[in-house]
This record gives C-alpha cells, structure tokens and sequence, in this order.
C-alpha cells in the first residue's frame, strides 16, 4: 500500500488546500476496492459465454483470486488479505442463508424434511466419524510420518471437512439446472448440517482438553438437540416478531424493506450469542416469514426486498469464493504431507457414495417419489466442500491442534478440488447420465389454479377420513 | 348390503379396491362416526367435522361424494345418501400407487383420478366445464381471501379457461366459440404434470383421531 504523502514536519506548514489523506480511509477503501474488482471480475467473466458454460463462476473465481493473491504476495511478501472467520461468519454468510431461506420453495422443503434431516444429521455423523477414524487408522500404520495428533484431532477435522457447504452447492448446482427434488434434497442438507457440524466441531474441541468420558459423549448428543432446536426455535421466534412488525409498516413503507434485513440478521446474531445454531435461526427466519411478509409488506418493497437480499447473497458469495484464492497463498500455513492429503480426498469421496447408498435405500422404503441410482450419483458427486470448513479449520488455535496449518492446506486443497474440479464436471456427468432436469417454465394458470384446488381437496379427504396428515399442516 | 354396523363381507367387490383390510377397518370406524351408527350417510353428515367448515371448496368436495359419476354405477345424477361401499369408492380415488403396477395400470389410475376432478368442475354434468363453471370453481376458491374481489376472481378464470383454449384447441379465428373443457381437453392440459404421485392420501395406521362433537 501506498503510505502518506504528508510531509513529518507539518506543524508550520501552511494550509494545504488538498491533501491526500490514505491513512485516513485505507479500511473502507482497501475493503470497497476488493468489492469493486470482484464485481468487475464478474462482468468480465460473463463476456465470454463459452467459458461460462463449461466453467462454473466460482472456480473462476478462486483461480483469480490466487491470481490476485501472487500478485499481492510478489509486491509485498505478505499475505495481508485473507478469509477470517470473523468476516466470514459475521457479514458474508448471513446474507447467503438469508437469501436462500427467504426464497425457499416451502413445499419442497417441508414435502422433503424427513429425507433432508436424515442425510443432514445422520449422513454429516457418518461422513464425519468415518473420514476420521480412517485418517487415524492410517496414521497409525505410519504412513503418514510424523504428526502430532491424536484421535481427537483427527475426529475433529473429520467433522469439519464432512459437512456439505451451502454456498458451493449452491453456486454450482445453480448453474446445473438439476430436477427440483434433488436439489432440494442437497441444498436442504447442506442447510441443515449445520446444527450437526457445528456440535460436532464444538464438542472435539472442549473435549480436546479433557478425557473422554461418558458423560461428556452423553453432553454431546443433548447439545446437538439443544442447539439444533434452539436455534430453530430462535429463528421461529424472529420470524414471528417480523411478520408482526410488518403489519404495522403501513406509514412508513420506505423503510419496511430494512426491517426485514434486520430482524434476521438479528436472528443471527441472537442464535450465535446463546452458542446456538445461527445457520438455522436465520434459515428458519427466512423461511417461515416469507409468506406473511409478502403478503403484509407494498409491491415495491417486495421488489426491493427481493433484490436487496440477492445483491447481498450473490455479491458476498463472489467475495468468498475470491478470498478463498488470496488466503491460499500464504506460504505460512503451507504444510504438504501427500498421504493425508491424498487419502482425506479419497476418503470424503468415498464414504460420502456409501453413506448415500446407505441412506437412500432406507428412504426410499417410504417416500412416493423414488430416488433412483442417477440421483444418487449427482447427489454424492454434488456433496461439495466450501467455504464453511475453511473458515472452521482457520478457527483452530495452532496451539491447541498442533496440526493446524496441514489441516488448512488440506482444507484448502479440498476446497478446491470440490468446487473446481467437481464443479467443473458436474455439468457434464449430468448431461451424460440424462438426469431429469427442471421444467424450466413458468408454471401456468391452470397449474397454479388445479393446484390450489389439490390442496384443500387432499386436505378435506383428510379431514373427512379422520386424518391429520401433511396436508392439514399445509392447508393451515 | 350386510348387516348393519358389521364388516363387509371379503366377497364384495371392495377387494378390487386394492385397499388394505386395515384402512378398510379405518375407514369403517370413521364412517360409523360420522353417520352415527346408521347405514347411510347424507350431506348434512359431513357438517359434523370441524374442520372442513373452513375448506373454501367444501361444497363441491362433499357434492362429490354423492355424485354417482363417482360412484361406479355408470348413471348419472345425484345420490341422496351413499353406504359404506360407495365411501370406499370414493376414497379409493386417493390411495397412492403401488410399486408393482404396470404402465396400463398406471394410465388407468390417472385417468380414473383425473376423472374424479373432472367431475368436481363439471357441476352440471353435461360433460364440459363452462366458463361459468370454471368461473364458479375459481370464485369458491379464492372466498377464503378477502383481500380478492369478485371481479379479479373472474377474470382469473377467465384467463385459465382462454389458456385452456389454447392448449387445447390451438390457434382460434375469431369466430371460432370455445364451448368448454371436455375430458380430453383435460387430459391434454395435465399432461406432463405428474398427478398420480401428488394426489393421494397416506392412510396411515393411526387411530381414530379423537374428535370432540
């Protein structure tokens, strides 16, 4: 960066008429700049339409931002601007979740719920104990040298790197145009391993120090209802008080849009106080507030909403994945150790088909909708890591897990090769294995009217057979 | 027709309901409950559960039921009262699709359930849904939002049924009348839209749910 130009010995000098004052706005600046270049990265991605139908946007974007990140380390050889958890989970993520809570397709969801929750809570828990007890296992046969970790070090990186990241799912499978159902299945997955990864992530590391004892394993399963409850709960509770506060906003339509935005970050932020999931509290904010809020709130303020809230998600979803390439070059935390990486990649992948198999041949004993084995393919190949288990593993102490820095690297070279190269070739494995792709068309009148109709009839057979079904909660 | 209050006899053609013995003794309960231990039910029976007051489209709904397009017996009109058999009919309309049915099988089932609605449009019989009929169905939906005008439910209906139109009948010259939905045009409208996995009813094994009269 460029340093003052003002002179030391100022005290007499006369009045300067301007003065270039960088110490002065250096923080918002530098932080509008990397805003600016990622936006313009973007537009000039999207001139050329061939790269842009093979490459998915956010490898592009990581491979600039190492390209940036050389650049910034040539010039100055230090690595100054890098992805921390605090920014991360504080102002980039929020929007994100937001956004794809407040536009969730409801029906979907919730027709869905059961199979979502058992992929998210049991299918993380597998991959998770799996990965780690694996990567422990080898460690032990030695041929990953030396380490300096032990089980517990191992189930915790097997946590974070197991969790199925929203913001890359949702970055390549946008541009993959999947039938609805399983996208929902994966995005609602990778929505709702949150409670789970972060419990996980959490009791390794408050276990790390101590043994582990019954007690605290029995501390662990109630903290995982605990928090995935709460922060639900919180959610619900912020979602009330939203849909509330809306019905009043009558003489001050201007601003209604902002108490949207508020009220959930608020959720958020709530959630996160009380150790909670805030991933859930604002997704379930999202999405129970949709239908109350648009109804409450002015045309132009839904637009605005709408709006709003997708410039926010989409512009700090460039920023990640931009920042994920600068903080990879950092020769600091550069720690290469070939089997580990290897096997880690190998396992991720491998357990994640198996636990899929696994899973989907019990759901599909009870769901009306089968999913079929080219489902399963996309679903395990779309099991893609992100920037959440970055920003997990930078959380680390180093001196706590000894290991940190192989952890990053390998966090970071998981990253990549997910979003990358998975993202790379999804599109044409989907194309190949024909899944059945979205009806990319606006619902007609009839569609929408029939539908209608649908409901309250299925509601009403409900009713008049003495059921209390799923259509009785959607009907209300 | 069996013995009042009793089971129906395997005999009957309830079999080719394909319904489990437990959703038919399910079903027996409730419809004991609701016609309060008498044979038959009438229209007046239904006005004892609770929630379906707030349904927008109950009348048509329980019309249905009563409709003896519905019922199998290849006549017309409507019945007064129906029996547990025609119950069953009914209700047979809404079971899911088994995994070992055939594509014949599977054609037939979403006819028959395409049918059902069909039915529930065509208020007058004539074997067309009108406009005004169409126009009926839109306003009864649509009663349960007071935000809507009459006026906006018509020409929502009116809409549907000029893209009915073109679905089905194409381009018209400007003479041309569309008279209205017949079945076929039906058919053509749903085609694509995977009604036998959306219209149905989990007869979960649960017990009579408590109902306070």
């Amino acid at each position: 960066g460029q340093r003052s130009s003002e002179s030391p010995k100022n005290s007499n000098q006369s009045f300067a008429i301007v003065s270039f004052k960088w110490d002065h706005v250096k923080e918002p600046y530098i932080i509008a700049l990397w805003i600016l270049v990622a936006s313009l990265a973007k537009i000039v991605f999207h001139l050329s339409h061939k790269v842009t139908r093979v490459v998915p946007e956010s490898a592009l974007l990581i491979v600039l931002g190492l390209f940036l990140g050389g650049i910034v380390w040539a010039a100055d050889h230090i690595a100054s601007f890098s992805l921390t958890p605090t920014v991360f989970f504080f102002y980039l993520l929020p929007p994100i979740v937001l956004d794809a809570g407040y536009f969730m397709p409801n029906r979907l969801f919730f027709g869905n719920l059961g199979s979502i929750l058992l992929y998210a809570v049991i299918g993380t828990v597998w991959n998770a104990a799996t990965t780690g007890l694996s990567l422990y296992g080898v460690y032990l046969t030695g041929i990953m040298g030396k380490l300096n970790s032990g089980l517990l070090d191992f189930l915790l990186f097997g946590s974070l790197i197991a969790a199925v990241d929203p913001v890359a799912v949702l970055a390549v499978f946008e541009e993959v145009h999947v039938n609805e159902v399983l996208f929902i299945i994966v995005f609602g997955e990778s929505l709702l391993n949150d409670a789970v990864l972060y419990n996980v992530f959490d009791s390794f590391v408050a276990i790390g120090a101590t043994n582990v004892t019954g007690i605290e394993c029995l501390k662990g399963i109630v903290s995982f209802f605990v928090v995935s409850l709460g922060g639900t709960l919180v959610g619900i509770f912020f979602a009330f008080l939203l849909s509330l506060v809306s019905r009043f906003t009558k003489h001050v339509r201007i601003i209604e849009p902002g108490f949207v935005f508020i009220i959930s970050y608020l959720s958020y932020l709530t959630a996160e106080m009380l150790s909670l999931s805030a991933i859930l509290a604002i997704t379930f904010c999202g999405i129970c507030c949709q239908k109350y809020v648009k109804a409450n709130i002015s045309e132009q303020s839904s637009t605005t909403v709408r709006y709003t809230m997708k410039m926010m998600a989409s512009g700090a979803e460039t920023i990640i994945f931009m920042f994920l390439g600068i903080s990879a070059v950092d020769p600091d935390i550069w720690t290469w150790n070939t089997a580990f990486i290897l096997l880690t990649l190998v396992f991720i992948s491998v357990y994640r088909v198996i636990g899929v198999i696994i899973q989907t041949w019990i759901l599909n004993r009870y769901r009306t909708v089968q999913l079929e084995i080219i489902d399963q393919v996309v679903m395990s190949y779309g099991g893609l890591r992100g920037a959440v288990a970055f920003a997990l593993v930078a959380l680390l102490d180093k001196d706590k897990v000894r290991d940190r820095n192989l952890f990053v690297s390998t966090t970071i070279i998981v990253v990549f090769f997910t979003v990358i190269f998975q993202g790379l070739t999804i599109k044409p494995l989907v194309q190949w294995l024909k899944v059945k792709k979205t009806e990319h068309r606006e619902p007609k009148l009839n569609e929408k009217l029939h539908g209608r109709a649908f409901d309250h009839i299925l509601s009403a057979i409900e009713d008049i057979s003495g059921q209390i079904g799923h259509h009785y909660l959607r009907d209300k | 027709r069996g013995v009042p209050g009793a089971f129906p006899a395997p005999g009957t053609s309830l079999l080719s309901l394909a319904v489990t013995s437990e959703q038919i003794e399910h079903l027996h309960r409730r419809f004991k409950q609701l016609s309060q231990d008498q044979l038959t039910i009438r229209k007046e029976n239904f006005d004892s559960i609770p929630d379906l007051e707030f349904n927008p489209i109950r009348g048509k709904i329980v019309h249905a039921f009563f409709d003896k397009r519905n019922l199998r017996q290849g006549s017309d009109g409507l019945a007064d009262e129906i029996n547990f058999e025609d119950f069953l009919t009914i209700m047979s309309y809404f079971r899911p699709i088994e995994m070992n049915m055939d594509e014949e099988q599977l054609d037939r089932f979403r006819k028959e359930k395409l049918k059902f609605l069909f039915h529930m449009y065509d208020s007058d019989h004539d074997g067309k849904i009108t406009l005004q009929e169409y126009r009926n169905v839109v306003e009864e939906l649509l009663s349960g939002n007071p935000h809507l005008e009459k006026e906006s439910a018509r020409s929502i209906a009116d809409g549907a049924m000029m893209e009915a139109a073109s679905i089905c009948v194409g381009q018209m010259g400007p003479d041309q009348v569309y008279e209205g939905i017949t079945f076929e045009d039906f058919l053509k409208m749903w085609q694509g839209i995977d009604i036998e996995t959306k219209m149905h009813v989990r007869f979960l094994n649960v017990d009579t749910i408590a109902h306070c009269y």
